[in-house]
């Protein structure tokens, strides 16, 4: 007789909240073992936690902006950081100790180290009239040796749009690089030639914000301010899939282990003037990442989510917002016996 | 002689008690161990005396879990901490545990909406597809059997006055004109009272209406329905809902179609219990003369 107004099949989880940042967060990176957890935000500086408990271990001083990335070697001895200072850093990641300083004439925006961490992908923002680059510099095994020349260094056709990510494609033969003139382009490593861009039919439809690569490399993710997620293989970037959402799209991952696609973004404009009695409503989507369907909602942050990052394990996964908290969720088992 | 031996044996002289050392345990109940279920989560109960001589009941959630961990990972659980962090005492309130679950809440299904869907939907269109949606007479409230129109019943209850919304009454009227040739106006049927439609049902259904207050969070239209049907036939009634947490606003109105019935419905369910709270039934608006 009773009127059940609520589903009865519910993954539940006790989030670990862990408030280091005094800023919006930027972004998340776990390390390969899944051990440890990096956040970056606009305070300046990068935390380190444990990624079980989400206990802090350290923090990265020396920038002197926003941290907008970060990426972690393999082994996880050493970390870049792209900062509004117009720096990227290499630091030790255990003692938090600044290797080596790239300087640039502009915010450094995106980092990605490539297999073998050898090379590193750093992206500068267009400032005054420097135009926005792409630059890949080698990475010394021993931090005396690093020098500060690029490599390579690539630019988009209208150098006054940000490049949001630049990643390394598979075996690092390529570079693929997504931002706010809404194109993604395949780059040719080695000859610094553009291999393939999206055309406005498929690509998105506003300024790409977030990538986030396979576990494998075969494909990737992109989210975007057009309230979509799209998916691409990497070699071919043919469309694979698309993902909608009603809210500005600021941060993306997939599921290491199931076929799962996570979204977090904004508040739909329309909706930022409805008072909401329940705080912390942004939430985490979750979609099927073959039926394109979406699945359900982690909610609880208290502003738009800027980062989400699986853990390599894929039992756990961390959420970071504008409100500064940075939230670990570890599924129960439920999660794992989700269906359509 | 066998007093003075059974004070002996029984330990606890209650006036050699000590007040301070509060050694009170036989009182409690027994500690309760909830083993480890499916996540490992393992719960210990505990009853104690506080400093004030209260009793209180200590839960301890724990969960156990096993973990595999590379070497590296396992040398990098004795680090140092730096930066920041280097100062320990500083960091550790930084992080904490919710203290509420937090639910990966699944999106329902087209068609799994219960009752509340077809109470303060559009019945029109799911007139439409029959076989799609959770059919619910708001009659005799049998699922999946029939729709309101076609209740075996529906020549007890006046159907003109179905909870309709303004909307949706005025669309029924393009509606008979466009394939559903078998659908008839409520006011048109057999049996139907009537009456000037429009205004006249209106009035009529604030005159008669009960508001019924003190509804728990997760009641509805169809409950609500249920309630009150013994003391005569609904013209509708309605719960109101927050939109944005789904539950109800613990307020509702029942409109009757004669006021008699209404009259002895609050007479009867004012101070009822129902569902773990008392009613508050009372007239929607002050009572015409």
């Amino acid at each position: 007789m009773r009127s059940c107004s609520h589903q009865t099949l519910e993954t539940r989880m006790r989030p670990i909240l862990m408030k280091g940042h005094e800023r919006p967060l930027t972004f998340l990176r776990y390390n390969r073992d899944g051990d440890l957890l990096f956040s970056c935000a606009k305070d300046h500086t990068p935390t380190l936690w444990l990624a079980h408990n989400g206990e802090r271990l350290g923090t990265y001083r020396g920038h002197n902006g926003a941290v907008w990335c970060c990426d972690v070697s393999r082994d996880s001895s050493r970390l870049v950081t792209g900062s509004a200072d117009q720096t990227a850093k290499l630091w030790d990641v255990k003692s938090g100790k600044q290797l080596f300083t790239f300087n640039f004439g502009s915010s450094a925006r995106s980092v990605d180290f490539a297999v073998g961490d050898h090379l590193a992908v750093i992206t500068t923002d267009n400032f005054m009239d420097r135009m926005a680059a792409i630059h890949v510099k080698r990475i010394a095994e021993d931090p005396e040796d690093q020098v500060s020349d690029s490599v390579l260094v690539l630019q988009c056709p209208d150098g006054k749009k940000r490049i949001n990510r630049a990643v390394w494609g598979p075996l690092n033969q390529t570079i693929v690089s997504a931002g706010e003139d809404t194109v993604i382009r395949i780059w040719d490593t080695e000859t610094g030639k553009l291999l393939n861009e999206t055309n406005e039919e498929v690509g998105h439809k506003k300024a790409i914000t977030s990538l986030c690569k396979a576990a494998d490399d075969s494909h990737f993710l992109t989210g975007s301010h057009d309230k979509t997620a799209k998916l691409w293989d990497m070699r071919t970037l043919t469309l694979i899939k698309t993902y909608t959402t009603g809210v500005p799209v600021n941060a993306v991952a997939m599921s290491p282990l199931l076929n799962h696609v996570v979204l977090g973004g904004g508040q739909d404009a329309s909706a930022v003037t409805t008072t909401d009695h329940r705080a912390g409503k942004f939430e985490a989507k979750f979609y099927d990442k073959i039926l394109q369907e979406e699945i359900g909602g982690v909610k609880g942050h208290f502003g738009p989510i800027n980062a989400l990052a699986f853990n390599p394990d894929g039992k756990s996964f961390s959420s970071g917002g504008e409100d500064g908290y940075v939230r670990l969720h570890h599924f129960d088992s439920d999660y794992f016996n989700i269906k359509i | 002689m066998a007093i003075d031996s059974m004070q002996k044996t029984n330990k606890l002289r209650w006036g050699e008690i000590d007040e301070e050392e509060g050694d009170f345990d036989f009182l409690l109940p027994p500690k309760q161990m909830i083993g480890p279920d499916q996540n490992g989560v393992k719960k210990v109960i505990e009853y104690k005396f506080n400093d004030e001589g209260k009793k209180v009941k200590i839960t301890t959630t724990t969960r156990v879990q096993k973990r595999a961990l590379t070497k590296q990972a396992v040398e990098r659980r004795s680090w140092n901490k730096f930066g920041d962090a280097a100062n320990e005492e500083a960091g550790s309130y930084l992080t904490m545990r919710s203290t509420e679950d937090i639910i990966l809440e699944r999106i329902r299904a087209l068609g799994s909406n219960a009752e509340q869907s077809t109470v303060s939907g559009d019945s029109m269109s799911q007139l439409g597809k029959p076989g799609a949606v959770l059919m619910v007479c708001r009659l005799c409230h049998k699922k999946g059997d029939h729709w309101t129109s076609k209740c075996p019943q529906k020549d007890l209850l006046s159907l003109m006055d179905e909870p309709l919304t303004a909307e949706t009454s005025t669309t029924s009227i393009a509606g008979t004109g466009t394939g559903k040739a078998a659908y008839v106006l409520p006011s048109m049927r057999d049996g139907a009272d009537r009456k000037a439609a429009g205004s006249d049902m209106r009035s009529r259904n604030d005159e008669n209406s009960v508001r019924v207050t003190n509804l728990s969070e997760d009641t509805r239209g169809p409950d609500l329905m249920e309630l009150f049907r013994p003391f005569g036939a609904v013209n509708r009634c309605h719960v109101a809902i927050d939109q944005k947490t789904s539950m109800s606003r613990g307020f509702g109105f029942v409109s009757f179609v004669s006021r008699e019935d209404a009259q002895r419905a609050i007479n009867t369910l004012n101070g009822y219990g129902y569902d773990n709270l008392i009613l508050r039934a009372e007239w929607a608006t002050p009572k015409p003369n």
